[in-house]
């Protein structure tokens, strides 16, 4: 009878749990019901009443239960029933029909809520500080942080500081010194702005309808962006939701719900957008709005032909370079590399310490940039301006000084490369007539002749690292621009001739390549989260035999390039290509829309923060959301930013302060593979809720669930858990139980995992392929098919060597990507003279400093105090331009004053950062605003929100790709005051 | 008696305003009797930054400086502050309690680097203190340390004797030392923010090209003030010279060959190209 005495223990366990915990017993009054619990062949049974709030149980079968759940045998409900669950057998028995579920969406969630509950509310979290304050900790893109809580309100936000028993710190021996990281973990400004974005005064708290939409009659789309919003029930927001949704893959079809998203979001491994999001979505089919490679652009586009790496989107290796740069680095060169705006990519402050160490070494810096960033403003070195978009130019340039004056690694190039002659004929002029020579450079370039010979000189001279884009490997805004495949495979071509691999000679800014345990899992977000998503995440790599899921798949096959969904949705079509990490082929491939069979998009939902201000040309975004074809438009968003004012219906989601979750900082996974390589110490996060959401804001996971329910499909969206109990399901997949147990976890928030044992340590990034011995870096890439000998042997190439004339792209017919990497102009540029008459200045949008993206930025944070970010001006808070004093002088622009900054395709207002670091000729300035104000017609007047990506080009960087080049851009500016607002109405 | 003190370091500091956040972050929304009221949402810079940006492409260069509120051993503010509402702790911080200041504008007027502020709707002036609040509960360090991601910023508690030492021993400053505010926070590598350097490039006039290790002597009234050396690039800088208007003759031998330059500066500046 073991199986009744487990029936009745749970319901002894429910009632214990209401009398210590209230709101578990205000839980219980949310439903009255009778719930059975049995065998399938009703040979053994106890149901449970729920009434008033109350808990009775009898052995038995009752002749009506409102909720039936039922095991195929005893042994199955006794594993099932165990408080230590095994999910393959759970997931095994769930798809085998050896257990099943039956009743309304209400009362089976809700069941199994209360069970699930019954054990997480004895679970303590977080740490008592005295004075009824709480410590908590979370996590975030800007870096790991304690959360002090008192009376439900957040205190503050510090970062976290090590104790003694957290392991101890790495150290690195080099030219007779001892290199040691904090104890400590950095953080970028943005998080330590947390509290002001929770309790920002734009927050969504409530459901919102727009006035004039009403699905039942007139829904008037022509007013998205204009007219205001109304207050709703959460009821009646998810019923109008989920309506729209059955009317329209009824009246039309797959496809007609597209989904449209940012490229990151809130931190977290549940209620990430790869994760909740994928999982709900995938259960009511979706048209994949389909992510370029907006970072990686022309990594992935050009680079990876070259030297393979298509798992990483066409950047390279990551291990072994600080200890490789302490010992041996002389010179480190700086390209479109500024991590101390960008922290690589999630890494706070956590490679500048590393970067001071080689300024102490006297490591010599150069920084190629048309602005003196803030790397080379603290760094400092030798500042190399070029125009923008002329860098592969300059890169040729060098390339033919070494060519020339035997700079070069003969060896290297003769035993690991392939088509170097072509190239170096290239570079004589021998194929077309040009020699690159510096003074053919310096005319393209603006940079001097001497300067580049002094620099390819002492480059070939010296052992050089480098640093390539902010992350040092990879990156930077020249991959993003119309030259931007050609500027990457020219940094690769530069390693190439180099030697790659040597001691001293690598990718790298102190970013990449810490000492750490690269064999400790945890999963990063983009391996997918709970979706069971294997297609669209790095589940299928690095996941999920490690925490089994149901597996979920979009049977929707139509895909709109996200660059293109304007025209999709405005003209009906548009054409793509692939971001495809499995290969270097796969990028190849062009999808159309609308795909054959397919219904075009009648919803569009959109999810998270704003994208308007990330998107090129983004006037047709709003546009777009204006136009009829779109049926309903949902926001689901924690802020009213962006393009939420052009929402039908707003459902209020939360932040991660708000909902629990559980992440490694800095670890991306998928194609951002160790990406902690980035930090001085790997540290696995709980998330904890630190609060309760504001207002009737819900989680992303929970307004997921809520969906569902109403879809019929919520047990099978929960599988019977809350958000605390995959929390607890990941934590207990990975490796950090070896470290920590789940409870001192809970308390203590957070987990350092110990550095790698010296003699363990991984191999220096290439030194392998400069040996010529077979791979031996810690990473599962390439596939075993992509090598073309034996496996490990060479790179993912078609010859495994470096090709300087890529096999891949001579198989290819796409103008702007020719095999050879020839200089091809940029299409918006100097070269473009009649452009360049009207708008002779180039605009470069950088990624934002002290927001992450749009994070951080607007919503009445803190950040928009920071001079360098927005100016308070008459009571609005303008976007920077930063504008060389030359440029000022000429239009009479003094300091601070208002700018309008403007070309065919819209225009922007922004306030004036007069700057000598910045090269005549450009504005600079960042993307990722999250406001867009526009002072007239949405998407036809100018805006006074700092969206300046309104004037980037959406032009694909080459016809044969879906590249974004929004560096490309040609403006001018003048004076502006509010007059001109109404003169342009 | 061991006292706060603040060491600023210029040279470390990037402009991350991680210390201007974290002060907004413990300030903005909370009140801590005794020792502040909250700070208003926006418009107060408790701690501010400050950008000084010197010469011009090729060779510009930007530094970064935060001020607040000195703890001044005689600070200005306490000498105008009406029944005691400004107190000078015996660990050398200044408090303005929030509750007498109410009222007394003159507290914000009276200071000498405008690092007291108004706040309009409590009608008081407000600045930073230091974190005294957590210090005195036990934490070892203000938050504008622990948020420095360069270490920049160090607050040590020691005895003024030491700390004076400390001072001369690696140069550090004080802002306005002529008003005998006796100012707690320090300054190291401050001539970043209030000297001019001098910089060029030296070329060979027959090959156009960098010289690297030319001699370059620097002479200011007859006098050679300083040496330097070009480095690959051609280029030279002699930094830390008085923001004044002066006269400098350059030297500069390489191979054999010489040149002279002069130039009279008043701010930082890049001469440009000189042949040899």
């Amino acid at each position: 009878m073991r199986l009744e005495t487990t029936l009745f223990g749970a319901v002894q366990a429910l009632r214990l749990t209401a009398l210590r915990f209230p709101e578990f017993k205000k839980r219980l009054r949310e439903h009255d019901a009778v719930v059975q619990l049995k065998l399938a062949d009703n040979s053994v049974g106890r149901y449970i009443e729920f009434r008033d709030g109350k808990i009775s149980s009898r052995s038995g079968i009752h002749p009506a239960p409102d909720v039936s759940i039922f095991f195929k045998n005893k042994n199955i409900a006794l594993k099932l029933l165990s408080p230590k669950q095994d999910f393959l057998f759970r997931i095994d028995a769930m798809k085998n029909f050896k257990m099943g579920m039956l009743g309304p969406d209400d009362l089976t969630v809700w069941v199994n809520e209360l069970v699930s509950l019954a054990q997480s509310m004895w679970w303590k979290q977080g740490e008592d500080m005295g004075d009824g304050v709480t410590r908590y900790t979370n996590n975030t893109n800007g870096g790991p942080v304690n959360v002090f809580v008192k009376d439900g309100k957040i205190l503050r936000i510090t970062p976290i500081d090590f104790s003694d028993s957290d392991p101890a710190t790495w150290t690195v021996k080099a030219r007779g010194k001892e290199f040691s990281p904090p104890r400590r973990a950095s953080v970028a400004p943005y998080a330590i702005a947390s509290k002001s974005m929770v309790y920002a005064d734009n927050r969504n708290l409530y459901p919102m309808k727009r006035v004039d939409f009403d699905p039942n009659g007139e829904r008037n789309p022509q007013n998205r962006g204009k007219s205001g919003y109304e207050r709703i029930s959460w009821e009646e927001a998810l019923t109008i939701v989920t309506n729209e949704f059955k009317r329209v893959k009824k009246d039309h079809g797959p496809g007609a719900i597209g989904l449209s998203h940012g490229s990151h979001h809130l931190w977290g491994n549940v209620g990430y957008y790869l994760s909740a999001m994928l999982r709900f979505f995938n259960n009511i089919g979706f048209t994949r709005v389909h992510h370029n490679p907006d970072s990686w652009e022309g990594w992935y586009w050009g680079a990876q032909h070259h030297w393979g790496h298509s798992m990483r989107l066409g950047i390279g290796e990551v291990t072994g370079q600080v200890e490789d740069i302490l010992k041996e680095c002389e010179m480190m060169v700086f390209w479109s590399s500024d991590p101390e705006a960008t922290n690589g990519c999630y890494g706070a402050y956590e490679g500048t310490i590393r970067r001071l160490w080689a300024k102490e070494l006297g490591v010599k810096f150069v920084h190629i940039d048309p602005h003196w960033n803030h790397t080379a403003a603290l760094l400092k070195g030798k500042w190399i301006a070029p125009r923008p978009g002329t860098d592969p130019a300059l890169a040729q340039a060098i390339c033919y000084v070494w060519l020339t004056e035997d700079l070069y690694d003969k060896k290297f190039v003769a035993d690991r490369t392939t088509g170097f002659d072509e190239w170096a004929d290239y570079l004589a002029g021998k194929s077309d007539g040009v020699p690159k020579t510096p003074e053919w450079a310096e005319a393209e370039t603006g940079v001097a002749a001497r300067d580049i010979r002094a620099l390819a000189r002492e480059w070939g001279k010296r052992k050089t690292y480098l640093a390539a884009g902010g992350y040092g490997n990879g990156f930077g805004g020249a991959c993003r621009t119309a030259t931007g495949a050609q500027w990457a495979r020219m940094m690769v071509m530069m390693m190439a001739m180099q030697g790659i691999g040597k001691p001293g000679v690598n990718f790298g800014n102190m970013q990449t390549g810490a000492p750490h345990d690269y064999s400790f899992w945890f999963p990063g977000y983009a391996e997918g989260g709970i979706s069971g998503e294997l297609a669209f995440t790095g589940a299928a790599v690095n996941a999920y035999q490690r925490i089994p899921l149901i597996l979920s798949m979009n049977p929707v096959k139509q895909v709109v390039p996200r660059l293109q969904l304007p025209d999709a949705i405005i003209d009906g079509k548009a054409q793509g290509f692939f971001t495809d990490p499995t290969c270097k082929e796969g990028q190849f491939i062009p999808f159309f829309y609308p795909a054959p069979g397919h219904s075009p998009i009648k919803i569009l939902y959109k999810y998270g923060g704003a994208q308007i201000g990330t998107m090129p040309n983004s006037n047709r975004w709003a546009q777009m959301y204006q136009s009829d074809s779109l049926e309903m438009v949902v926001s689901q968003s924690i802020w009213f930013e962006g393009e939420a004012q052009f929402a039908d219906i707003i459902l209020p989601a939360c932040t991660n302060f708000e909902r629990t979750d559980i992440s490694e900082w800095c670890s991306a996974g998928g194609y951002g593979h160790q990406f902690f390589t980035q930090l001085n110490h790997r540290m696995i996060m709980m998330q904890h809720k630190c609060i309760e959401p504001l207002g009737e804001s819900k989680s992303d996971y929970q307004i997921f669930l809520e969906l569902s329910k109403k879809m019929g499909l919520g047990p099978v969206f929960s599988e019977g858990m809350c958000e605390i109990d995959w929390v607890k399901r990941i934590f207990d997949g990975s490796d950090v139980p070896d470290l920590i147990s789940w409870k001192e976890f809970l308390k203590k928030g957070y987990v350092v995992v110990p550095p790698e044992k010296e003699e363990l340590r991984a191999p220096r990034a290439y030194a392998w392929f400069y040996e010529g011995r077979k791979k031996d870096i810690p990473e599962p890439h390439p596939l075993p098919a992509d090598y073309s000998g034996e496996w490990l042997e060479g790179l993912g190439t078609q010859s495994g060597k470096f090709e300087f004339i890529p096999n891949s792209l001579k198989k290819i017919d796409d103008p702007d990507r020719p095999a050879l990497n020839r200089y091809i102009p940029s299409w918006e540029g100097t070269h473009t003279e009649e452009l360049l008459s009207r708008y002779p200045l180039q605009l470069m949008s950088a990624h934002s400093r002290y927001s992450f993206h749009s994070m951080g930025d607007g919503k009445g944070t803190s950040l928009n105090d920071i001079d360098d970010h927005r100016l308070l001006v008459d009571g609005h808070y303008y976007w920077r331009a930063r504008i060389s004093v030359e440029d000022a002088r000429s239009r009479d622009i003094k300091p601070n004053d208002l700018i309008r900054i403007y070309n065919d395709r819209g225009s922007v207002v922004c306030a004036a950062l007069i700057s000598s670091r910045v090269r005549p000729g450009i504005v600079h300035t960042y993307e990722s605003s999250a406001v867009y104000k526009p002072v007239g017609k949405p998407g036809a007047s100018t805006d006074i929100g700092g969206s300046v990506n309104i004037l980037t080009n959406s032009r694909s960087q080459s016809r044969g790709s879906s590249s974004m080049g929004p560096n490309a851009t040609l403006i001018e500016m003048e004076k502006w005051n509010p007059a001109m607002a109404e003169a342009a109405e | 008696m061991k006292k706060w003190n603040l060491i600023v370091d210029v040279e470390k500091c990037e402009n991350c305003y991680n210390c201007f956040i974290a002060t907004k972050d413990e300030h903005v929304g909370n009140d801590f009797p005794g020792y502040a009221a909250p700070q208003p949402e926006h418009g107060h810079e408790w701690v501010k930054l400050h950008t000084f940006e010197r010469g011009e492409m090729p060779m510009a260069d930007a530094n970064f400086m935060p001020t607040m509120c000195n703890h001044c051993d005689e600070p200005a503010c306490m000498k105008v502050a009406e029944n005691g509402a400004v107190q000078k702790r015996a660990d050398g911080i200044v408090i303005i309690d929030p509750v007498k200041a109410k009222g007394q504008k003159q507290i914000v007027d009276a200071c000498p680097y405008g690092a007291i502020y108004w706040n309009d709707d409590l009608e008081i002036p407000q600045t930073w203190i230091f974190d005294a609040h957590l210090l005195d509960k036990g934490w070892t360090k203000p938050r504008v340390e622990q948020v420095c991601p360069t270490f920049a910023i160090e607050s040590v508690k020691i005895s003024d004797e030491e700390m004076a030492g400390r001072a001369q021993r690696e140069e550090l400053r004080v802002l306005k030392p002529e008003l005998g505010t006796k100012p707690r926070i320090y300054y190291k590598n401050l001539h970043l923010t209030d000297s001019l350097f001098i910089g060029g490039t030296v070329i060979d006039g027959k090959t156009d090209d960098c010289i690297d290790g030319a001699e370059i002597k620097l002479i200011k009234g007859g006098q050679e003030i300083a040496q330097t050396h070009s480095d690959c690039f051609g280029e030279f800088k002699f930094d830390g010279l008085p923001l004044q208007e002066a006269d400098y003759q350059l030297e500069i031998t390489h191979g054999g060959r010489s040149a002279k330059h002069e130039c009279r500066v008043s701010s930082s500046a890049f001469l440009g190209l000189i042949s040899l």
